[in-house]
């Protein structure tokens, strides 16, 4: 954690010399505050209106960590039912490749239009962009196996069952976190998507309330906002996998 | 007493014949050498045997049970060490146990003490140097509960000096609790150093051509590598194949 802190100063002072540029330039051009308003003006409001927000806040929250343990879910569980049954690997894969290649910004309103405006819809929208990253990478893991790592565990008789639980899913991991960490920020993105079709809150219902009613500071407090949430998403899987993962060779800690 | 019997081998693969009427067999704590050229189909005869293939024609008997394709009837120390990087060196050397069922820590922990990997129990494999990665392998195999161990040219990815080493270990722990060892070679000298008995085998197809009976005592010192009668016998099975190739 320490090193987060100690690499992080860098693009962070890089951050505020963007707030500060922004600022200058836009007090001096005397660019109006609906087209694009100062960085102190949006951290205001920020502070400001911190009770409605925080309300917005907590239900993407729980509406992308809920679609993200679905969506992780379904992505392991097609993984591992593709990797084990190879006539299934090869009649759904293609499909599969094939539902990512659906617009999700044209297939959210039609699931509104069968299921309605309640959380299914929603939670299908989140499920659809999490699971695919997931199920690629752990299968590309299961696949990568060292095939004399395989060799050595079936000469000493292990079944099926073992190769794959001692060896394939532990050999898979360091893979399976990069896909979970596309999906933890894909996640949030897809909150947001499905929010706007509507809900009752949400930072995507926030975000379409503030930009009709040309509330541009609160349009940016909503993009800090979706990006904060990647950020501490993204950040809580890195720190599950160092955790989980201690084999991994840490070269990167070295340099 | 016969412990492990091959008889009238044969496997071909897309009609090239490999194994020829393979015929050799194992007795109860003999360590056995298989001594040929690369490409001799010496993987092919480990396959076989580990029940990952099934021969064209024969028998492969363990203690008068037909073993063909039946997996896990034996040990098994491949050439490279084959360790699991995300286990400790002591969860992987009772990975052969946890296979076929029980595993026994204690004995596991003794074991690498007497291996000279004490205090490396909880370290991982890529903390070890190729020599102890080998001997921690050679452990998972003697600690399996299998009768019979195949070694698969376990050294030859090591240089000299860590070689010579090994073998002399080997010969160590062999001397200690005697399991029964089928090990496949290229090395005339290491066949000779180590076993009791040594198969030479022809190329394409193979074939037993020759048995040679190890003539020197045990236990063996490195010293041997320099006697007369070592270099005799050397030079014994040089010309065999030398014959062979004509």
């Amino acid at each position: 954690m320490k090193n987060v802190f100690v690499k992080g100063w860098r693009p962070a002072a890089v951050l505020l010399l963007l707030f500060i540029l922004w600022e200058i330039a836009v007090k001096l051009a005397d660019v109006p505050a609906w087209l694009l308003p100062p960085p102190t003006d949006i951290f205001k409001e920020a502070i400001e209106g911190w009770n409605g927000l925080q309300l917005h806040l907590r239900s993407t929250v729980m509406l992308s960590l809920l679609g993200f343990a679905i969506g992780t879910g379904i992505g392991l569980l097609t993984a591992v039912l593709l990797h084990l049954i190879p006539f299934i690997r090869e009649a759904i894969y293609p499909l599969l490749i094939l539902s990512q290649n659906v617009p999700i910004i044209v297939l959210a309103p039609l699931l509104v239009v069968w299921l309605g405006f309640g959380i299914l819809p929603k939670l299908i929208v989140i499920t659809l962009v999490c699971f695919f990253p997931i199920t690629v990478a752990a299968l590309d893991g299961f696949r990568q196996t060292p095939g004399e790592l395989k060799h050595y565990m079936l000469m000493a008789g292990a079944s099926k069952d073992q190769l794959f639980w001692k060896l394939e899913l532990p050999y898979s991991l360091p893979s399976l976190f990069s896909g979970l960490k596309i999906s933890a920020t894909y996640s949030v993105m897809g909150a947001v998507i499905s929010e706007w079709l509507g809900a009752k809150a949400g930072i995507g219902v926030y975000m379409t309330l503030a930009s009709s009613s040309f509330r541009t500071d609160r349009v940016f407090v909503a993009i800090f906002a979706i990006m904060g949430l990647s950020l501490l998403f993204f950040g809580a899987i890195l720190l599950a996998e160092r955790l989980l993962v201690k084999w991994k060779p840490r070269e990167a800690k070295k340099k | 007493m016969i412990q492990l019997s091959i008889d009238q081998l044969s496997k071909s693969f897309d009609s090239t014949l490999v194994l020829n009427n393979l015929t050799f067999h194992i007795n109860y704590g003999e360590f056995v050498s298989i001594l040929g050229p690369s490409g001799s189909g010496k993987s092919t005869i480990f396959n076989l045997i580990g029940g990952l293939l099934l021969p064209d024609s024969g028998t492969i008997q363990l203690k008068g049970e037909k073993i063909n394709g039946k997996r896990g009837s034996i040990s098994y120390m491949p050439q490279t060490p084959s360790l699991l990087p995300w286990r400790t060196i002591l969860q992987n050397v009772l990975l052969g146990q946890e296979i076929q069922g029980k595993t026994n820590p204690e004995t596991a922990r003794k074991m690498l003490y007497k291996a000279g990997l004490k205090g490396y129990e909880n370290a991982y494999p890529q903390e070890l140097s190729g020599g102890m990665k080998q001997r921690a392998a050679f452990i998972r195999a003697l600690l399996s509960p299998q009768p019979v161990i195949l070694l698969d040219e376990p050294f030859s990815a090591l240089d000299e000096l860590t070689r010579h080493e090994m073998q002399t270990w080997l010969l160590d722990i062999w001397n200690e609790h005697k399991p029964t060892i089928l090990f496949v070679t290229h090395n005339i000298e290491e066949a000779i150093y180590l076993s009791d008995r040594i198969l030479l085998l022809s190329t394409k197809p193979a074939q037993v051509v020759q048995e040679v009976t190890v003539p020197f005592t045990r236990p063996r010192k490195e010293e041997l590598f320099l006697d007369e009668n070592f270099l005799a016998c050397k030079r014994g099975i040089h010309a065999a194949f030398k014959l062979q190739q004509r």
